[in-house]
């Protein structure tokens, strides 16, 4: 395969970027984006030219690291799948292919594709714990917690925090990844004496982070690569309001 | 009190605000449809007038008046304080985008909408409310009335013809044409916001929500926005007598 790039660079955060045109043959169609993107880095390392800077850890779709814009949408054109999990018999030979970073406010670009996750690592410090000491793993059948309710907060225990919500989003909102994190953690027992003041810390984190608001366009959850529901967005906002109701904190 | 106006500030309380004004306003679009279907009657506009007068009369449609009044300010306002927040959290935008992938236009377009819809409403507001209440009648810059609103008079009492109002200012068709795309603009703007109107409350459940679904799309987006729509077209019709 021959494929052309336009890529995103961008020496650091204060340093303005540009769009730069790649050009790469002999492409296998099995290789993943990310080893097409190590073939090229291999180019221009050879050329004495700076490589391209991209996150990426275990290349399995299970670590939330890679984040790459493709073609206009995070992760590419697959569904439920990572940048790493995505391969280039997806594109057709001669294909051009956009890489840009996530872009938003609150994930300032680092270098070339690399953005700073950071903000959601302190929406999860704010409460997307549980805080008392449940000691040991309880014996099996300790805890009874239904089947559908186990499944449920597997469902939203799958978001891996890579930012592809925020990324797809025209808003920039972090509603899902909040969504996803208080949800898991609501409906069990362990987690739901503490509800009433996760959601509310957690809610006020992602607004002081800079993430936009919510208009249930959906783009969040078919970009996720764990497809994380939309039921988990109503349920924050459940939780939420009824944490201001009913919560003691004034 | 910090509580109230940190949770209104905060993103998802300012969507609270624009769900419970948002489906007050769709609450509304019912009863003044159904009062509106008089029109169609054939007894030259006696029960769209006396119902008129009612609405315009009965202190409790009054007080709910100014509370609607003030939904469709607040709606207006919060949407663009919204959205000028939302454009904020994407300061550098992408150089290719590809959104019809993941979400509908509509969606992704509410802002658009609104705006037409609330330019439509200040044209529609100008043209009925406002010559109801302060006449005279002025349209495409021809008085029709000197000084006040035309009467009509049903068992002794006279009453304001507010019906002659409606004929006269749908004999015009770019008026009528104007009407009808603005329907066009409210049903896109229902058949998502009907919807988001319940998931920003939280209101979202397997049994009900394909319910929600299906009276936002097929009520809110069909039904209603195209029975609105057939007004003007209907009396233009009646007017220059081409099907009735």
């Amino acid at each position: 395969m021959n494929i052309a790039l336009k890529v995103w660079r961008q020496k650091n955060s204060q340093t303005p970027g540009k769009m730069v045109d790649y050009k790469l043959s002999d492409v296998s169609p099995d290789m993943s984006f990310l080893e097409m993107f190590d073939v090229l880095n291999e180019e221009l390392s050879h050329k004495g030219e700076e490589p391209v800077a991209f996150d990426h850890d275990c290349r399995e779709g299970i670590c939330g690291m890679c984040s790459m814009y493709i073609n206009g949408r995070p992760h590419g054109p697959e569904t439920g799948t990572t940048t790493c999990q995505l391969h280039m018999r997806s594109f057709n030979d001669g294909d051009t292919i956009v890489v840009e970073p996530w872009r938003a406010r609150a994930f300032p670009v680092i270098k070339d594709l690399v953005v700073d996750r950071e903000a959601f690592d302190r929406i999860i410090q704010a409460g997307g714990y549980v805080s008392v000491n449940t000691g040991s793993a309880p014996d099996a059948n300790d805890i009874l917690i239904p089947r559908e309710i186990a499944d449920e907060a597997m469902d939203a225990a799958q978001c891996i925090g890579c930012g592809a919500c925020v990324a797809a989003c025209k808003n920039a909102s972090a509603m899902l990844f909040t969504a996803a994190k208080v949800s898991q953690l609501a409906v069990l027992p362990q987690g739901h004496a503490e509800h009433q003041l996760r959601a509310e810390r957690m809610v006020a984190q992602m607004d002081a982070e800079g993430f936009g608001a919510c208009s249930f366009t959906g783009a969040c959850s078919v970009e996720c690569p764990k497809s994380i529901s939309l039921d988990h967005i109503a349920r924050l906002n459940r939780e939420y309001l009824g944490a201001k109701l009913a919560s003691n904190n004034v | 009190m910090s509580w109230v106006t940190t949770t209104l500030s905060s993103s998802l309380g300012r969507k609270v605000v624009m769900s419970l004004t948002g489906l007050f306003l769709c609450s509304f679009l019912i009863v003044h449809l159904v009062g509106n279907l008089q029109l169609f009657k054939g007894d030259e506009g006696q029960s769209f007038n006396e119902y008129s007068y009612f609405m315009t009369h009965n202190p409790v449609i009054k007080t709910i008046s100014y509370l609607l009044y003030s939904s469709i300010i607040v709606h207006a306002l919060m949407a663009l304080a919204l959205t000028r927040h939302n454009q904020a959290s994407r300061p550098i935008k992408y150089a290719y985008e590809k959104p019809e992938a993941n979400s509908h236009w509509t969606s992704r377009n509410m802002g658009i909408l609104g705006t037409i819809i609330l330019i439509f409403i200040i044209i529609h507001m100008r043209t009925f409310w406002y010559t109801m209440h302060f006449g005279p009648v002025v349209l495409n810059g021809e008085t029709i009335t000197a000084g006040s609103i035309p009467e009509v008079t049903y068992d002794g009492e006279p009453i304001k013809n507010l019906y002659a109002v409606t004929t006269f200012a749908f004999s015009y068709l770019w008026y009528v044409a104007l009407y009808v795309l603005s329907m066009v603009a409210l049903s896109f703007h229902l058949v998502h916001g009907f919807q988001s109107g319940f998931q920003t409350l939280g209101l979202r459940h397997k049994k009900y929500s394909p319910l929600i679904e299906f009276v936002g799309t097929y009520g809110f987006g069909v039904v209603i926005p195209a029975l609105f729509a057939a007004m003007p077209v209907f009396i233009y019709l009646k007017v220059h007598h081409i099907l009735f």
